[in-house]
């Protein structure tokens, strides 16, 4: 029974993920990748890795991807792939390339974790006390990443009041969109 | 009790971590090869949580936990730079911007 789960789920993830490289619409390709995270989300419930499930809904699918979704259609880059390719050569190449990678790291990975031990590490209140003792201060440090994170946005979404460029929607609305 | 074994799940991740990294070389829009780079975050963490629990450790998925929230602070201060490149030339080729490569 579980097999069955596991390879219907892998198998969607991989749908999902080729989707979004190839479809050449960036929303249709959010789309996508929001499947890849609901399904990589199940794997980690299969994992027993509950909090890990809910938080990748609730901060990947819910939060990163909305935020995708909102430059997207800020953005409107939906034809920006249009015209002929400087590089088609060198994108050529990077097929093959990726190809021998994946079967490398593919046979690396076959070698690799053993059977499953019996006794599933934990709950959520492991990962708390662990997240709280252990791993304290790269709990701090990622405290101030986020605000790193947040000033660094603000800052470089901030609309630069004299001699700035114009505001977006007189552009979008002058290039006749 | 697990019946797949861990090196299903490490498989899997290593497929979605290849096919991330064809998005990455082959696609042309930043917000694609973006995403194709949260795809390998993200098959990286599976990884992670499948080795965690190939040895019975919760370390891995306190590493996924500081992975997705670097992710989060990658993403907005990515998406604020993309939509100020965005703003300042109106299209948005990452071929184009070749400004700071010699």
């Amino acid at each position: 029974m579980e097999w069955v789960v596991f390879v219907v789920v892998a198998l969607a993830a991989i749908a999902s993920a080729l989707g979004l490289v190839i479809r050449p619409n960036p929303l249709h390709g959010a789309l996508f990748l929001v499947a890849n995270l609901f399904c990589v989300a199940v794997l980690y419930l299969m994992l027993r890795a509950e909090f890990l499930a809910l938080a990748q809904v609730i901060v990947y699918a819910g939060a990163i991807m909305v935020l995708f979704i909102f430059a997207i259609m800020l953005l409107i880059p939906g034809r920006a792939e249009e015209g002929p390719d400087p590089l088609v050569r060198a994108r050529r190449l990077a097929l093959p390339l990726a190809a021998v990678l994946g079967i490398v790291v593919v046979l690396v990975a076959g070698y690799t974790g053993g059977p499953a031990p019996g006794a599933a590490p934990g709950g959520v209140g492991a990962i708390g006390r662990l997240l709280f003792t252990d791993y304290l201060f790269p709990f701090e440090v990622t405290s101030l990443l986020l605000l790193a994170a947040l000033v660094g946005a603000l800052t470089l979404a901030k609309r630069r009041e004299a001699g700035g460029s114009r505001p977006i929607d007189s552009r979008v609305a002058a290039e006749g969109r | 009790m697990s019946v797949v074994p861990p090196a299903y799940y490490v498989g899997l991740s290593a497929i979605l971590f290849t096919i991330g990294v064809v998005g990455v070389l082959v696609r042309r829009n930043p917000l694609v090869i973006f995403m194709s780079i949260e795809l390998m975050l993200n098959a990286a963490n599976l990884a992670f949580v499948a080795f965690g629990r190939a040895h019975g450790a919760a370390d891995g998925q306190i590493i996924v936990f500081f992975v997705m929230t670097v992710a989060a602070a990658e993403v907005a201060v990515g998406l604020a730079i993309i939509v100020a490149i965005f703003r300042a030339r109106f299209r948005i080729n990452v071929d184009d911007l070749a400004l700071m490569r010699w």
